[in-house]
This record gives C-alpha cells, structure tokens and sequence, in this order.
C-alpha cells in the first residue's frame, strides 16, 4: 500500500535548516496494522505529514497503493487525500461551529454528495461508533472520547485505504484510549491499512509492528 | 459553483456566526444606504427647480423692456424704455428665425366678476402665439386667434382656478358666458389648465393684445416681446436674440450692451446651466457614494481577512478532508459575495423607504420636491454590490486558499 524510499525533509527557518529525515525506507502492506513511535521532536509527524501528502518531501520515492506522490498539485492532492485517506488528531479538529453529524459528513461534501445522503451515511457511522444520539451535539458538547470517535467516523466515510493518526490518544485517559484502540483495531478489521503515532507504549503494543524513530532515521522495527 | 448545497454550507456558516455577519454587512449596508438617499436627494432637488421651469417652452425667449443705465448719444441714464407695437412688428419682419412670436401688456390684477361673483384675477393681454410660448393647455374651447386680434373681439381665455371661482354650482358651465372685466363684458371662449404651482399663473386671463390696448390703454404701448427658437442651435438663439437686441436699441436709442435697458430671459441657456449644474451634482454624489461603497469593501475585505485567519484550523480540517484550493476560494467569496449582496439590498431598501416617507411626508418645497432613487439606480448598485462582494472577498479567499494545512492543523 505504501512504499517509500529514502525519504529526505529539511525545515528551513530563516538561515537555519533542520534535518529531520534523513533516508526513511518503509513498505506497510494493504490491511496492516503499524505504529511509529520516538522521542518528541523526532519527526514522526512530519513523515506521518508525507503520508497523508499534506506535506512535501525533500528527496526520495513515495507511492500510494502505486501510484507515484511526488510534488502534486494541490487539486491532485485533496482528490487523494478525500478518497485514499483518513486522518485522526490528538486534538481532534472537528470544526467547531458544525455538529456531529454535519462534521462526519463533511468529507462527503467534497465528494458531491448530496446533503441529505450525506447526513444518512453519516448517521450510520455515528451509530456504528455508539454515538446517534449525539449526531446533533457540537464538538463542546462533547466528551474528549466521544469527540474522538466522531473524528475516527468522518476519517471512515469517505471509504479510504489508508488511516493516518497522529496520536489519537494523547489528549485521552487511559480508559478512553483503550475504547479509541478498539475502535482503530476494528477498523483494521475491515481491511484498512491502520498507521498510528504514538508515544505511549500499551498503545504502540497493540499494533502488529511498531517503527521506532531516533534522530530522523528508522533505527528499530519490532513486530508484536 | 453555484448549486445549492454550497448555499447551505454558507448559509449554515453565517447563522452560526450571527454577529460576525451582522459587523461584516453593516459598512455595506450603510454604504448603499448614503449613496441611495444622495441619489435619492439629488433627484429632489433636481425636480424641484425642474418644477421652477414648468410652464414656458424650454426654448422661450421673454424680453422686457427696462431703464437705461449706460449713457449713450447724448441720452441720460435712467430713460424708462417704452415698447410699442411697431417694436413688436419689426422684430417679426426683422429677425428671422423666430417660429412664433407674441407682444404682451402688463396689467397687473384686475376685478373681474360673473354674476354674483367675482374676485381679482392677472389679467393678461397678448397674441395668439403666446399660447405655444407659455405651453398653455387648454382644456376647454380655444386659445385666442388672430381674427380675435384683428376684430378687436372681446373674448377671454381664463385659467381652471378663474373658472371654478366665479363659475360654481348651477352655473358651472364658462364657455360661451360673459364675464365682466374692469366693467367691460367679454365672452369666455376657452378654459386652460397651469402646471406651474406660481398662483398668479395659475389665476390668469388671457385676452387679445389689441383689444386691450383699445379698451384699457388708448395707446400702443406693450411691456414684453416673446419668441420660441423653432429647434436652432444656443448660438443661432443668441443670434437671434442680439438682432432683436440691435432692432430695439436703434428704434429706442440705448447702447446694446446696456443690459438694464432691456432684460432678456433666456430660459434655454437657464435651463442648460441647471443641467450642467445637475450633471455636476450627481457626479458628485456618485463619487462620494461610491467612496462610501469602497469604504465598506474595504471593511468587509478586512473583516474577512481576519474570518480567514480565524478560519485557519477549519480550512486546514476542510484541506485535510479533501477540499480543493478552489472550493475554498469559492466558499470565502461566495461567503463574501452573499453578506455584501444581502447586507447591501438591506441598505437599498432601508434608504429608498426612507426617500418614500420623506417624500409623502414633507411638503415640497421650492426646490426639494418627489426624491426618488428610479429603478436603473436599484439595479447598479446591485450589480454593484455583486462586484463589491466579488472584490471583497477575493483577497481574504486567496489567503484562504494558500493556508498550508500542516502548519493550520499542528497541535500546540
Ligand atoms: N514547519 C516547521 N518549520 C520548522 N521546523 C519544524 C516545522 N515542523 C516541525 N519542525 C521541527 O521538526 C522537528 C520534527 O517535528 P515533528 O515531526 O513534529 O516531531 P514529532 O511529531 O516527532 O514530535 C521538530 O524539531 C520541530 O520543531
Ligand atoms: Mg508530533
């Protein structure tokens, strides 16, 4: 699904340029399940950033289930990202100002889905992830978990290969994050290719292989 | 780019941020607002001094004899000029160009009464062609006519107001009755209707010139000679008006550049300065008013600059989740495009409401009379208002555009 091949990426901020990948090789299969862990700082968003080509790389080779991502239009790149991928934030980022429903539809908006349709598609993945009966709360109204789970649900409705999260559980307690693992871990049962960051080691435990990133360079890849 | 789930998602955009909208429509709104009550404004005043032009052919020319005041041949300053008929008579043989010309005596007020009734009218002799000067309307029977004239006939033509003042109940009808003027009979040969709101005009007599002056006078004198233009140009009119200048200042020995001997009024050139003057006022007002347009685009432009910035995460999400640059730029001008579009039409009908109450609720004046913003006007500031929203929203939206998604969506 994914393969990429010495990948290079340098910040550059003023006189200064930060080197933070330097040569990351990594394939993750159709339906597999990774986490990518490291210290803070170390770059695992910046490449969980490349993945989800919401950022450019430097230098290197990456493809998405074949197809080659390297310096696409900005148009070429939403339409990807809308029908390859689904993401999830620690900190949620729902918009505000749109409830439950109208949050997990939104993808769906940008695939010319009539609104009505929208909203029954998105009414479905709410009740899946046990929320129907807040699909007209607004973010504030919810629960850090529950916020979570509408997040997860809107990353799923546009039907994506591939979810990229980067650290859905950091804002969560541990009982939440154990739910949020859950959650993901069915995901993954369906057949999507699951990549979570995180720094937490349970949570890194129940993936099936965990990437460790020191220093922007992949030193350890351990399979649980 | 316009269907209506996009309508929706700005609609649902702008209910849910009530008193952004409302601070981001305010300095449109305000600014169609101003620009329909100057228009509105302008046009008042411009019907009001229209209306001191009713009443008389646009291309009239009334020139009354006056006093001297420059010394010439010999002559005194302060001699009171005297027209006669054959002042009249040499004109018309004289200065060609004119299409219709009448002589006219100045009478003032006079008693007149039918029957029972009476009251003080402006009685006013003069020749058939007056009629065409002054635009008389007549709405019943006839003008006077040159056998009138020649005859020497004792007819009259009396104004809607004279009629209705002495002919009221059983005997309302004038025509053909005799009514009494300074105790000499005349017949009623016709009833004419004045536009202009001038109550001496509109209380007026019109009877023959010669019959007047036989009557009345005993002599030949006369008081003013008037002519129409036919369609010449300004500079042939004033070509006429400088031989009928030469004829009369030879016949009455004055220096023709002496302006008080003489008084010409005339009403074309009057009426061109006032159109040019107009032409002037509503440049002016269209340039204030559009200032005050820029003024609230700019204001929109700012606030949605700032709408943009606290827009960042939510357009990172939107990014994130698929939106193309363009959907964003589509959704922040269309965004733009409504409130200025709504917010404008608010101020359009807020200011011509306001013109329609001031315009039944004040009486006109002399020269502020029916302000009106017309139809054409409503449909340019639409247009207008579009293109402000357009403008207004195209910076914020290319801003919006270009916010990277990975820095709008970093956790901090
Ligand atoms: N847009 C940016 N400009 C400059 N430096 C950046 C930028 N984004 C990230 N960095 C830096 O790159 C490094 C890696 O960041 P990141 O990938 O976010 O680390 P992690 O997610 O592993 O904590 C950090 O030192 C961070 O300060
Ligand atoms: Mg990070």
């Amino acid at each position: 699904m994914i393969q990429i091949k010495q990948i290079h990426k340098s910040y550059i901020t003023g006189q200064n340029s930060l080197h933070v990948l330097k040569g990351i090789d990594l394939e993750i299969k159709a339906g597999e399940m990774i986490s990518i862990m490291g210290a803070s700082g170390s770059g695992k968003s910046t490449l969980l950033n490349i993945l989800g080509i919401l950022d450019n790389y430097d230098s290197g080779e990456y493809f998405l289930d074949g197809v080659k991502i390297n310096r696409l239009s900005e148009r070429k790149a939403a339409q990807l990202r809308n029908k390859m991928l689904g993401f999830v934030f620690q900190s949620f980022n729902l918009v505000s100002f749109k409830n439950a429903m109208e949050n997990v539809a939104l993808p769906l908006y940008y695939q010319d889905v009539p609104r009505k349709k929208r909203n029954l598609i998105a009414m479905e993945y709410l009740e899946r992830m046990g929320l129907k009966e807040w699909a007209h709360h607004l973010p504030n109204e919810l629960s850090g978990g529950q916020k979570q789970r509408v997040a997860i649900a809107r990353a799923l409705i546009g039907k994506p290969k591939v979810i990229l999260a980067d650290e859905p559980t950091g804002a969560l307690d541990s009982t939440t994050s154990l739910e949020v693992m859950d959650i993901l871990q069915e995901v993954n049962a369906t057949g999507i290719t699951v990549i979570i960051v995180t720094h937490e080691h349970d949570i890194a435990m129940r993936t099936r292989k965990t990437i460790r990133i020191t220093d922007g360079n992949i030193t350890e890849v351990i399979v649980n | 780019m316009f269907e209506i789930d996009k309508w929706q998602e700005i609609y649902s955009t702008v209910r849910k941020n009530k008193l952004r909208t409302f601070l981001t429509g305010f300095s449109v709104a305000w600014g169609i607002f101003m620009l329909i009550l100057l228009l509105g404004s302008g046009a008042g005043l411009e019907n009001g001094v229209k209306e001191q032009f009713k009443g008389g052919a646009t291309n009239g020319v009334w020139i009354s004899s006056g006093t001297t005041s420059i010394q010439y041949k010999g002559l005194k300053i302060g001699r009171q000029i005297k027209f006669t008929n054959e002042d009249y008579k040499s004109i018309k043989s004289t200065v060609s160009g004119p299409d219709h010309i009448s002589a006219r005596l100045f009478l003032g007020n006079n008693l007149i009464s039918y029957k029972n009734e009476y009251g003080s009218f402006f009685l006013s002799p003069c020749h058939p062609d007056y009629g065409i000067i002054k635009e008389v309307d007549i709405i019943q029977g006839r003008f006077l006519n040159n056998i009138d004239i020649n005859e020497f006939r004792k007819v009259a033509v009396i104004g809607e107001k004279v009629k209705s003042s002495l002919f009221k109940g059983v005997d309302s009808v004038a025509m053909g009755k005799y009514i009494k003027i300074n105790g000499v009979l005349f017949k009623v040969v016709g009833v004419f209707r004045d536009y202009s709101r001038n109550d001496d005009e509109q209380k007026r007599v019109y009877i023959p010139i010669s019959t007047a002056q036989r009557v009345f006078q005993g002599k030949n004198e006369i008081n003013q000679i008037s002519f129409t233009t036919g369609d010449a140009s300004a500079a042939e009119a004033d070509l006429m008006i400088k031989k009928s200048k030469a004829v009369l200042s030879k016949m009455h020995t004055f220096d023709i550049e002496d302006n008080r001997a003489i008084n010409v009024w005339n009403k074309n050139e009057e009426v061109r300065k006032f159109k040019a003057l107009f032409a002037g006022i509503r440049l002016f007002i269209w340039i204030i008013g559009i200032g005050t347009i820029i003024a609230g685009i700019v204001g929109v432009s700012n606030i949605m600059m700032i709408v943009v910035k606290e827009r960042t995460k939510e357009i990172g999400i939107r990014k994130s989740l698929g939106a193309t640059p363009w959907s964003i730029v589509a959704l922040i001008m269309q965004e733009a495009i409504v409130i200025t579009s709504f917010a404008g039409y608010i101020g359009l009908v807020l200011g011509v409401g306001l013109l329609e109450l001031i315009a039944t609720k004040m009486p006109p004046s002399d020269f502020f009379r029916n302000p009106e913003a017309d139809f054409s006007v409503a449909v340019m500031a639409t247009f207008l208002l579009i293109i402000a929203g357009a403008i207004a929203g195209f910076f914020p939206a290319m801003k919006a555009a270009r916010v990277n998604p990975v820095e709008a969506l970093r956790d901090e």
